[in-house]
């Protein structure tokens, strides 16, 4: 890629950020959001049930293949 | 058994939740966005500077749209995994696929194009934005194809195999997948009600800037466009929506049933304009099925809904429960009881399969897989206790069908009412017109939660069709977690409700003569 592509993508989005109205406290919630949802809810709430509890796709095979005969019980 | 429902119960309704809002946000970005790009398109063939007005007023309410609903998908696919994830497991890369394909192509298509259509304006040639409008709002509706395929492939599971050593599924044909014949009406239904919900929301924001006697032209001329492309949309949807109703009676006989509140089934089956159901019927019982019901005067409707064919016979709770009916291609229906015993029997074999499979033994192993194949069909059926335990709750899929169609009805009404008022140049003094168009906004709204309950709440209780019931999909996690952070949703979704309402709402007050980014 030339340098002169390079510095005019840059240029277009240094301005347009630069002269967002409404799209700044649009930023804003956006990042405050995704903050929340992935260093708050996805860490601290959401940990992925089998890949927190087995290390191997055999371990998880086994542990679905035994909940679902138990809950045929 | 208590403690699973409740956890069941609070997954669901947590998923629910998740849905419900994510699903306030994507119609508006889909609807929207065609209108806006419409506009544009005028802009650049016309050159006419009001129509470049008009188009960037609705792309800033797009825009506030599409920043305030980001992401908030993303909760349902945390879910699955801490929630559901046995589920998560046994679907394997067919929900996987779909949704990686979403979140590299359409999701990288629409960031990159969304860019120039804020920034852009000045900066790239007309011809160059246009196409960048017109590539986001491509992009988004592409996300939603690939999410209601993965949706679809939950009601009607077509193009995979199931792998017993894995314990999952595997796609096997993956144009099967995407073609299926169900997730083409959904994409087509789905997409099409948000470009009438679009359509309302311009007519009533528009209608309120008459009510408030400003910008006049720029309303009228939104409102000339959402008139006409709503009135399309709405009558291609009465389309899609008789191909839903055919896949659901071919595929998913009981929410049809329940859809229409129809205990016992008939040939020649009417459809109902609207009923009250008896609140004391049960299957068990023979109290009457309605207190009240007003059918379509047009006789066998729901007959050729489901089967194109007036004098079919639609089978109802009982029915399908008891079976016994001749099914359309000829076989006769199982009874649960029956299908009940061959899942149990699937179930078995699976575990016969890895028993043979740890042990080594071929043999034991190939006739266990066999058996599974022939009985994988009815593989959910081994988790359901009783016959009851497959009826969906009927009050609040009849209800919500029934107010899912009365508006959808009352949509083409009033696009038809409203577009030979703007097209006669009289809709600027019909007042009470312009109210209602305002509080026809949220029946817009309405009417796409009704239908997602419909299709939702109706395939109780499988979270895919007839394979797997929600009891077997859950994970063994305790209810008080799923209970916290279904309050912790709730409070992020309502701020964010709030937040999204109080800068729309800004936005609108100050109209198209506010030069903003």
């Amino acid at each position: 890629m030339k340098p002169v592509f390079l510095h005019r993508l840059y240029t277009f989005y240094r301005d347009g950020f630069k002269n967002m109205t409404v799209g700044k406290t649009l930023w804003i919630l956006v990042l405050i959001k995704l903050f929340i949802m992935f260093a708050v809810l996805k860490v601290f709430f959401f940990p992925d049930f089998l890949n927190s509890r087995f290390d191997s796709n055999e371990s998880k095979a086994d542990y679905v293949q035994q909940e679902l005969l138990r809950v045929n019980q | 058994m208590e403690i699973l429902s409740s956890l069941v119960d609070w997954s669901r309704a947590q998923f629910a939740m998740t849905a419900m809002y994510h699903w306030l946000f994507v119609p508006l970005t889909l609807g929207l966005g065609v209108i806006m790009s419409v506009m544009e398109t005028l802009y650049v063939k016309t050159g006419n500077e009001q129509w470049k007005r008009a188009a960037k007023f609705w792309m800033t309410l797009f825009g506030i749209n599409f920043a305030v609903g980001v992401a908030t998908g993303l909760i349902l696919e945390f879910e699955f995994g801490t929630n559901w994830s046995n589920y998560s497991w046994f679907v394997g890369d067919i929900f996987g696929a779909p949704l990686a394909i979403e979140g590299v192509v359409a999701f990288f298509m629409e960031a990159t194009f969304i860019s120039i259509m804020f920034f852009g304006w000045k900066r790239v040639s007309k011809k160059f934005h246009l196409a960048s409008t017109w590539l986001t709002v491509t992009g988004a509706t592409i996300s939603a194809l690939w999410i209601l395929v993965a949706n679809a492939w939950m009601q009607y599971p077509a193009g995979t195999t199931f792998n017993p050593e894995t314990v999952r599924n595997e796609m096997t044909d993956f144009w099967s997948v995407l073609f299926s014949p169900v997730a083409m009406n959904k994409f087509f239904h789905t997409v099409i009600s948000a470009w009438v919900l679009g359509s309302i929301f311009v007519i009533g924001i528009s209608s309120w800037f008459l009510l408030k006697k400003r910008q006049a032209d720029f309303a009228l001329k939104s409102i000339r466009i959402a008139t006409v492309f709503g009135l399309l949309s709405s009558i291609i949807l009465l389309i899609t929506g008789h191909g839903s109703a055919y896949h659901v009676a071919q595929r998913q006989p009981m929410k049809l049933a329940v859809m229409e509140g129809l205990y016992h089934g008939k040939a020649k089956a009417d459809l109902l304009a609207f009923g009250i159901l008896n609140p004391s019927k049960t299957f068990c019982n023979t109290e009457d099925e309605l207190l009240l019901s007003i059918p379509v005067p047009i006789p066998g409707l729901l007959s050729w809904l489901g089967y194109d064919d007036c004098n079919a016979f639609v089978p109802g709770i009982s029915d399908i429960l008891n079976g016994g009916y001749e099914l359309q291609n000829g076989q006769t229906a199982l009874s649960f009881e029956e299908k009940q015993r061959r899942g149990k029997e699937a179930i078995q074999f699976l575990s016969d399969f890895r028993q043979a499979a740890t042990a080594g033994d071929t043999e034991a192993k190939a006739t266990a897989k066999a058996g599974l194949e022939e009985n994988y069909d009815y593989f959910g059926y081994g988790y359901i206790n009783k016959a009851e335990d497959l009826i969906p709750n009927v009050p609040l899929v009849f209800y919500s069908f029934h107010i899912m169609v009365i508006l959808g009805m009352y949509f083409i009404a009033f696009f038809l009412v409203a577009g030979i008022l703007v097209y006669r140049k009289k809709f600027e003094n019909v007042r009470w017109l312009q109210k209602l168009a305002v509080w026809t906004i949220p029946l817009a709204y309405i009417a796409g939660q009704a239908g997602w309950i419909v299709a939702e709440v109706g395939r109780y209780p499988w979270a895919i069709q007839e394979v797997l019931p929600l009891n077997a999909a859950v994970s063994k996690i305790s209810t008080g977690s799923v209970q916290l952070t279904f309050f912790l949703f709730l409070a992020l979704f309502t701020v964010l409700l709030v937040a999204e309402l109080g800068i729309l709402t800004r936005q609108i007050k100050k109209g198209p003569e506010a030069e903003v980014n």
